[in-house]
């Protein structure tokens, strides 16, 4: 899911470098409303956590594997916006350290995966997670489910940024849409399985900390994402 | 932190140790999602060489150690520790200011 570059254009890469730091902005604004200093080490717990998932590529068909991205594990544990800071902590470290992912391209991997996959994958899980009823015992299963669709929209991110600004002529946007989306469904399985047992791992050692549940004991920022 | 709390940061550290450095060993080599359409649909050849792709830690220690297990090791942990630090450090930075002292008893 790490775009390198020369695949997008020089003007949509940097005018998603803009979103992705305007998100960043955002981000560190609405995550210092609630991450008290108790919340600190497990939000650096969450990002090493995820930097590790992201290093397993695991077989999903013949020739193609997939690999964590960890937007909504890391958003339902602690916050979509300091879920945006761990995802695209992550993707800064691989990007510079382990050259993976194009340094022109961070801001369209950032996009795709900390504000599409963390904080968009947020929303979803809080609409499934009322839909089931709001309980503690959903917390882990609808944490799945929508990390399980985070993986294909995600996927969309990229399809959308290739639409605008793809290097590659004459192709078609089409084919590219369908099997973006539909390897994406199948990698998103790993994506949701994991979620939910790591999720449900922590409600049950320490449903207090978690910040998508109910029986979370800080406060949340404002309604639009609580 | 209280004691349980150090308990279970202990705890998950210890997991994402042994994910990078153990289960990475047998992490797939084949193209991910996205590598996988862009071959299969022709753009795979616009990717550019990363500009970072002779550094020491380049594709997870690739350039490391002639031993692959010993450089995804060492690049596991080195990632493990980047993240726990950069993590730390910028949400520590960040942290809103003295508020729930009473919860942190719990």
């Amino acid at each position: 899911m790490h775009i390198p570059d020369g695949v997008i254009g020089p003007g949509v890469s940097a005018a998603a470098g803009v979103v992705a730091a305007g998100g960043f902005g955002v981000a560190v604004s609405r995550a210092r409303r609630y991450l008290t200093d108790r919340l600190v080490p497990m939000a650096a717990l969450v990002t090493a956590f995820v930097f590790a998932g992201q290093m397993i590529n695991f077989p999903v068909l013949p020739g193609m594997s997939g690999h964590l991205l960890g937007g909504v594990l890391a958003a339902v544990l602690v916050g979509p916006w300091a879920g945006y800071l761990v995802v695209a902590i992550v993707l800064i470290i691989q990007a510079f350290l382990f050259a993976d992912g194009g340094l022109t391209a961070l801001g369209l991997n950032i996009v795709n995966m900390a504000l599409i996959g963390a904080v968009g994958g947020y929303l979803v899980y809080r609409l499934i997670f009322r839909l089931a009823g709001s309980r503690p015992d959903r917390v882990a299963p609808a944490a799945g489910i929508a990390a399980f669709l985070s993986v294909p929209m995600a996927g969309l991110g990229f399809v959308g940024e290739f639409a605008l600004g793809g290097t590659a002529e004459s192709l078609s946007l089409g084919a590219i849409l369908v099997a973006m989306v539909g390897t994406h469904l199948l990698i998103g399985i790993g994506e949701g399985v994991i979620t939910f047992f790591v999720v449900g791992a922590v409600m049950k050692a320490r449903p207090d900390l978690v910040y998508g549940s109910p029986t979370f004991s800080g406060r949340r920022t404002e309604e639009l994402l609580s | 932190m209280n004691r349980k709390a150090i308990g279970l940061f202990i705890a998950g550290l210890a997991v994402t140790v042994f994910i990078a450095v153990v289960v990475s060993q047998f992490a797939s080599d084949e193209p991910d999602g996205l590598e996988y359409v862009a071959e299969q649909q022709g753009f795979g050849d616009e990717a550019d060489v990363h500009d970072l792709a002779e550094t020491p830690l380049a594709e997870y220690g690739d350039n490391l150690e002639s031993d692959s297990r010993v450089s995804t090791g060492i690049a596991g942990l080195v990632g493990v520790a980047a993240a726990l630090g950069l993590g730390f450090g910028l949400f520590w930075l960040i942290r809103s200011p003295g508020t729930d002292s009473a919860d942190s008893t719990r």
